[in-house]
């Protein structure tokens, strides 16, 4: 006979299996970000995009979006490290990502977690990012592209920049408070 | 030095470049995690062939899409051959796009902006 802690576990199965229905998640991912995974997740999306997108534009808009926010949370996961003080360590890398289709539009989920410290500066960035108009956001690029600066990592600021642009509307984020080291970043990206 | 030719694979473009024809294509998606890396045979190629290069330099661009980190090391490879030419080249680009794709077409118009060297702005079916 089932305990009710195994009832328990069991059903909540089916409530997360309803809430993502009910989200219209086309995909889910919570753990570490790799390359190999970034190769599958794009491959999988390629092809489910193919299925359910006629419209080669938004296909293409939907794949663009998804690579910078990969690659954003692969190569913000290289700024975490050192000995951790609160969450551990892997913990603190993982990493969650999701896709959903709505009747008129796409969304792109992603969260993870970010040094305190650096948490002003993207919100800076974002809170410009989001009071610029499609124009403006294409003479930024052009700007950013042409400064010079680029990381060791190749990145280069223009992530951001480059998904606004293509998801044509406002990026919806939030940083929640973590411990003392650690906000989390909340993004949500719809592209229609 | 010979020519540079290099498969594309998921994430990154197919290569050509031709000493011979001074024909020089990247054709496909780059999309690699590390830019820099995947770049920099390019970048040290142009550099070897600018010695001594034909009367002619072409650089065809058909990319379907690129990340922004690639976008970088784009410019950089445009900025080489940029100045090349008038050294004993005339470097042209063609810039290919598929058709209704304003992002590329919108990326290629914004190169062309900071370049100085001739664009050709080519509309194709499909690359």
């Amino acid at each position: 006979m089932k305990n009710a802690q195994t009832l328990m576990a069991l059903s909540n199965i089916y409530e997360l299996y309803k809430t993502m229905e009910r989200d219209h998640t086309m995909l889910s991912f919570k753990g570490v970000v790799t390359p190999d995974l970034l190769t599958s997740v794009l491959q999988i999306m390629e092809s489910k995009l193919n299925h359910v997108e006629k419209s080669n534009k938004t296909k293409k808009k939907v794949y663009n979006v998804l690579v910078e926010c990969l690659q954003n949370l692969y190569h913000h996961n290289e700024d975490i490290h050192g000995k951790d003080e609160g969450i551990s360590f892997l913990f603190s890398k993982s990493a969650l990502l999701m896709i959903s289709k709505n009747d008129d539009h796409y969304e792109v989920k992603t969260g993870n977690y970010i040094l305190k410290e650096n948490t002003k500066n993207l919100q800076g960035k974002l809170d410009n990012i989001n009071e610029l108009s499609k124009d403006e956001l294409r003479e930024l690029y052009k700007a950013t592209l042409n400064d010079g600066k680029v990381s060791s990592k190749g990145t280069a600021g223009l992530g951001m920049i480059d998904i606004a642009r293509k998801s044509g509307n406002k990026l919806e984020y939030s940083f929640l408070p973590v411990d003392k080291k650690y906000d989390f970043f909340c993004l949500n990206v719809k592209i229609n | 030095m010979g020519n540079l030719s290099m498969e594309g694979s998921p994430k990154t473009p197919t290569v050509n470049f031709n000493e011979e024809s001074g024909v020089l294509e990247v054709r496909g998606r780059s999309i690699p995690e590390n830019s820099v890396e995947f770049y920099k045979p390019l970048n040290e190629w142009v550099e070897s062939y600018g010695q001594s290069p034909k009367s002619v330099t072409t650089f065809d661009v058909k990319l379907e899409y690129f990340n922004t980190s690639s976008s970088k090391c784009i410019l950089d490879l445009f900025k080489l051959l940029e100045n090349l030419d008038g050294n004993n080249t005339e470097v042209k680009v063609n810039w290919y796009f598929e058709e209704d794709d304003e992002d590329m077409e919108e990326a290629g118009e914004d190169y062309q902006a900071i370049i100085n060297l001739p664009f050709k702005m080519i509309e194709v079916e499909e690359i």
